[in-house]
């Protein structure tokens, strides 16, 4: 796990490597099973393995994508496929400005940044977030796509082996699969609960998530983000001490 | 070789602009978090905010995934979702929080119980 690591891997060969050694462990094992239940649910829907495939190559972040097809298995329009979807991901855009200081270096081209920002998401994003800050300036762009990279090439191979199951998997099983994604990211996050002003936030989220969820589905994680975010914020602002907690 | 219009089916090809939509709607938060960093300074109020705000969307979001889920697993109940989260929890900790075996356990919990019923 990242947090017995060095703060150097000796080159930026040795970043890139690190990362894959530290993607390829359980990070995808569980996002693998997760991707295989992922498959199953768009061959119940009906749809074929591009359908599946272009979902986890270009789109890839589990909440979305689960939604992208209940809504489309309903019928529902591209207008409100658009906004359930943009309002799920909008997570993805202060990750993006949180971690971008931490991979950034003076000698990637932008292009790569806004390249490279498509593999953002929990998984990875964690890692990053936990690793990266130590790491001298140009390896941690390199351990990044060193963990991502990888760990995207398992779930695009788990899509493709989870569409060809279900007819072999029981419903309970891909229950099971799709169960272990919320789980491990809450797990992930448990497992790094003490850093500095996060306890808060975490745990107000988690609150407000399910609670806004039952009186706007829609707007409740913007609703979520920005109020308990915001009391967090102030808490960790106006009350160092509990920056330690 | 088939002829295109064989292959880009309306079967085909509406679920193709759903997902076509969907990941242009995520991409855009994704570039406009790159194109918005390299304004915020790092040492910054506004950065410790967006900090705070981006673990609490990521918080509510996993409760609501584990709680309120939409897809497959809302077919179960909340006690037999909340049942299995509470074994992994404890298993977690109980293993002096092994992440594999926290998972694992909740994810056959919830199958068992999908099977067998609540506990």
């Amino acid at each position: 796990m990242p947090s017995n690591h060095p703060d150097n891997f000796g080159s930026i060969k040795g970043a890139y490597k690190q990362g894959c050694k530290d993607a390829l462990a359980i990070p995808a094992l569980i996002l693998g099973f997760t991707y295989m239940g992922f498959g199953a649910l768009v061959s119940e829907t009906g749809l074929e393995i591009w359908h599946a495939l272009i979902s986890t190559g270009i789109n890839w972040a589990v909440p979305g994508q689960i939604a992208t097809m209940e809504l489309y298995a309903i019928d529902a329009s591209l207008l409100v496929i658009a906004a359930a979807v943009g309002l799920i991901n909008c997570r993805l855009m202060p990750m993006t400005i949180v971690l971008m200081p931490h991979i950034r270096n003076k000698t990637s081209p932008r292009i790569a940044y806004y390249f490279f920002s498509n593999f953002i998401a929990v998984t990875g994003w964690a890692a990053a977030m936990k690793q990266c800050p130590r790491l001298p300036e140009e390896q941690r762009l390199p351990y990044f796509v060193g963990f991502v990279v990888p760990l995207w090439s398992i779930c695009m191979l788990s899509t493709c082996i989870g569409f060809y199951l279900p007819d072999v998997l029981p419903a309970e099983v891909t229950m099971g699969l799709v169960f272990l994604n919320p789980v491990y990211f809450m797990l992930v996050f448990l497992a790094d609960f003490s850093q500095p002003g996060r306890p808060t936030a975490l745990i107000l989220g988690a609150i407000l998530g399910p609670l806004t969820f039952l009186l706007t589905p829609d707007w409740s994680l913007l609703v979520t983000g920005l109020f308990a975010g915001t009391i967090a914020f102030i808490v960790s602002e106006y009350f160092p001490k509990d920056k330690t907690i | 070789m088939p002829e295109l219009h064989d292959i880009f089916t309306p079967e085909f090809m509406a679920p193709m602009a759903a997902l076509g939509v969907a990941a242009a709607v995520t991409y855009f938060w994704r570039g406009l978090g790159v194109a918005v960093s390299g304004k915020i300074d790092k040492d910054s109020a506004l950065f410790r905010w967006v900090t705070c705000v981006a673990y609490a969307l990521l918080a509510g979001l996993i409760a609501r995934m584990i709680l309120l889920p939409i897809g497959p697993l809302a077919e179960l109940g909340l006690g037999q979702r909340a049942g299995a989260t509470i074994i992994s929890l404890a298993v977690f900790f109980l293993t002096r929080k092994n992440l594999l075996a926290g998972v694992a356990s909740g994810a056959v919990a919830l199958v068992l119980m999908a099977k067998l019923g609540p506990l």
